[in-house]
């Protein structure tokens, strides 16, 4: 089916509002920034797409948040959506990972920890991943690696510019190697849409590290950092347990991988949206 | 390492009864037999049904034969070629050209040292970006002159550190991955000792993948994991266990194309045993890849990363 088509099929859209139940505080709900330590109302908050009003700190958005955000009226059709983690080496730790995929799944309301959708970006047609760090950390498993890279193909496919919004601590230890070959995985479906000479816009989110950040992640034409994310491979604990000393300040973040050439710019939140229009009018040409 | 302990102190033993011999002696020589046949016993009793923390000590093992052991024993006319050509060289990755027999392929590896000045100055097999940029490049020449490319992964990981993370770590990372992906001539794959997360796999892509019997290959090491998941580095060999990380476990996950063959005891026993069996699987395969056209060999190497993962599709 045509993509025109298809953006008249209005009832397969799904319009999912997460944080509407958040939405609906009543003004006097408060707390104190973890950043600042000044007052913020949950209210305003809101309002200011979970940035600080003071000290401009970027809390973590869920998926849904993000997908509203980014995407026209917050409209997507979703791929993949009931691909769901098994089990495949029955890993226990201190708990299960079985436990710990039923528990993130109660707590986000989520199937895995990334959400692939066709959207639209001020009249655009895009495909779009969006990763969410409450799901086991944003780590990537065989379901992460999997829903990726059909998403990446899909654009290969269907000929649209690509988005990715990652936010993750990286590969899921409890698949063990699975967890490893997504990486591989996903940026070989990433060097094919690469011999396409349509956009891939990387986004890192905080935190973006390990396997993510060493695979697809890093492979965008352009790479944008949200203010303030934190960015790297190796973990700050890792770190400092290696080198044996305290890391300098502001190291692994937005800023200082700006400083070092990592990424091509640091965007606001509130920018987001229409940086990421702009980039693609640019790479893509006016939309018809 | 502990569990070949009791091997240890008998082969001591007999060394020692051995030297004392200065004639000899029926007796003796009826009690060094006996000695040396519960010596082959015990050894089969510890060495076969390793735990996967015990194989993990053999992967690590000091006099483990390194990438440029095996480089000798097998290949003819290495020529190393170093530098990223932006910064640096990287001493924990080697690379060059060289004769399989009569085939030219590419040779890229993890190169951990012997002792602990050439570890101290090959980093102990960790590789900065400029060793990982420095493979890519070579990565580019193996596929400019048609050379296959066979990679030995020896490393307990992409390093963790300052500069590292300055200069781009996960970047050159994710580089040789989609390089890899994409390169088109055959590459055969083999872990030879430690295979440490993403530093590991960077060199790891490829269209047959081997491990030597005793190596393991791993998402994360299971120090790091037992830290994490148990909140206890004492718990190592119990994610040792967990992760499934040895070639046995790997095989039967489909991860992996075969297992090469280590003497008992691990491959410090006997390196030439062990690169011997490591020809014979590079050249068979060799020829059994260099069938193939390139848009065959891509779309197979494709395929083959496509299948990598366990799902449920209904939630
Ligand atoms: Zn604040």
């Amino acid at each position: 089916m045509p993509i025109s088509e298809w953006f008249q099929k209005k009832e397969k859209y799904t319009q999912i509002t997460p944080g509407a139940k958040k939405r609906s505080v009543p003004d006097g709900i408060w707390s104190k920034c973890a950043e600042c330590g000044e007052i913020i109302y949950q209210r305003e908050l809101l309002k200011n797409l979970r940035v600080c009003p003071t000290c401009d700190f970027h809390y973590k958005l869920t998926v849904g948040d993000r997908l509203n955000l980014l995407l026209d009226d917050g409209k997507f059709k979703e791929f993949n959506a009931s691909l769901s983690s098994t089990d495949p080496l029955n890993f226990v730790s201190e708990k299960s990972y079985f436990d710990s995929l039923a528990q993130s799944k109660e707590k986000t309301n989520l199937v895995e920890a990334v959400i692939t959708a066709k959207g639209k970006i001020n009249g655009r047609s895009i495909i779009i991943a969006v990763m969410d760090f409450r799901f086991i950390g944003g780590s990537m498993g065989s379901v992460v690696g999997e829903k990726v890279t059909c998403a990446v193909e899909k654009a290969t496919e269907d000929k649209l510019p690509l988005i990715i919004i990652s936010s993750s601590g990286g590969a899921r230890m409890q698949e063990g190697m699975f967890s490893l070959m997504q990486m591989a995985k996903t940026s070989a479906a990433i060097g094919r849409f690469k011999k396409t000479n349509l956009p891939y816009i990387s986004v890192l989110t905080n935190p973006t590290m390990g396997g993510v950040t060493a695979s697809f992640a890093s492979l965008g034409d352009v790479i944008i950092a949200e203010l303030g994310a934190l960015i790297g491979f190796a973990g700050p604990r890792v770190l400092e347990k290696t080198i044996k000393q305290k890391l300098p300040k502001g190291f692994q973040t937005a800023e200082f991988m700006l400083d070092y050439g990592q990424v091509d710019l640091i965007v606001h939140r509130k920018e987001l949206k229409a940086t990421i229009s702009k980039l693609l009018d640019f790479f893509v040409g006016e939309k018809q | 390492m502990d569990f070949e302990k009791p091997v240890v102190e008998l082969e001591i033993k007999l060394d020692e009864l051995k030297k004392s011999l200065s004639v000899a002696k029926p007796e003796i020589a009826e009690e060094i037999r006996f000695l040396e046949d519960q010596i082959n016993k015990l050894r089969k009793r510890v060495y076969t049904n390793l735990s996967s923390w015990e194989k993990l000590q053999i992967a690590r093992h000091p006099d483990r034969p390194r990438a440029l052991d095996y480089i000798n024993l097998i290949f003819s006319d290495f020529i190393e070629l170093r530098g990223d050509r932006l910064y640096g060289d990287d001493p924990a990755l080697v690379g060059g050209p060289a004769f399989l027999e009569n085939e030219r392929v590419m040779i890229l590896g993890h190169q951990k040292g012997k002792d602990i000045k050439e570890n101290v100055a090959r980093n102990f097999g960790m590789p900065h970006p400029k060793g990982f940029r420095k493979t890519k490049r070579l990565m580019s020449l193996a596929e400019k002159f048609h050379l296959p490319l066979i990679c030995f992964i020896d490393t307990p990981g992409a390093y963790p550190g300052i500069e590292a993370e300055k200069h781009g770590q996960a970047v050159a990372i994710a580089e040789n991955l989609m390089k890899m992906s994409n390169l088109a001539v055959p590459i055969i794959v083999v872990n030879i000792g430690e295979g440490g997360s993403g530093g590991a796999l960077a060199l790891g892509v490829g269209d047959k993948i081997f491990m030597l019997e005793n190596s393991y290959y791993s998402v994360i090491t299971p120090e790091g994991c037992a830290s994490i998941l148990w909140h206890d580095e004492t718990k190592a060999s119990e994610a040792a266990e967990a992760l499934k990380i040895t070639a046995e476990s790997l095989m039967e996950l489909n991860i992996i194309d075969g297992i090469i063959k280590e003497p008992l005891g691990g491959a410090h026993r006997d390196s030439e045993f062990v690169a011997r069996n490591l020809k014979k699987v590079l050249v068979e395969n060799l020829m059994e890849l260099k069938n193939f056209s390139v848009e065959k060999l891509l779309s197979n190497r494709y395929r083959k990363l496509r299948e990598i993962g366990v799902y449920a599709k209904n939630r």
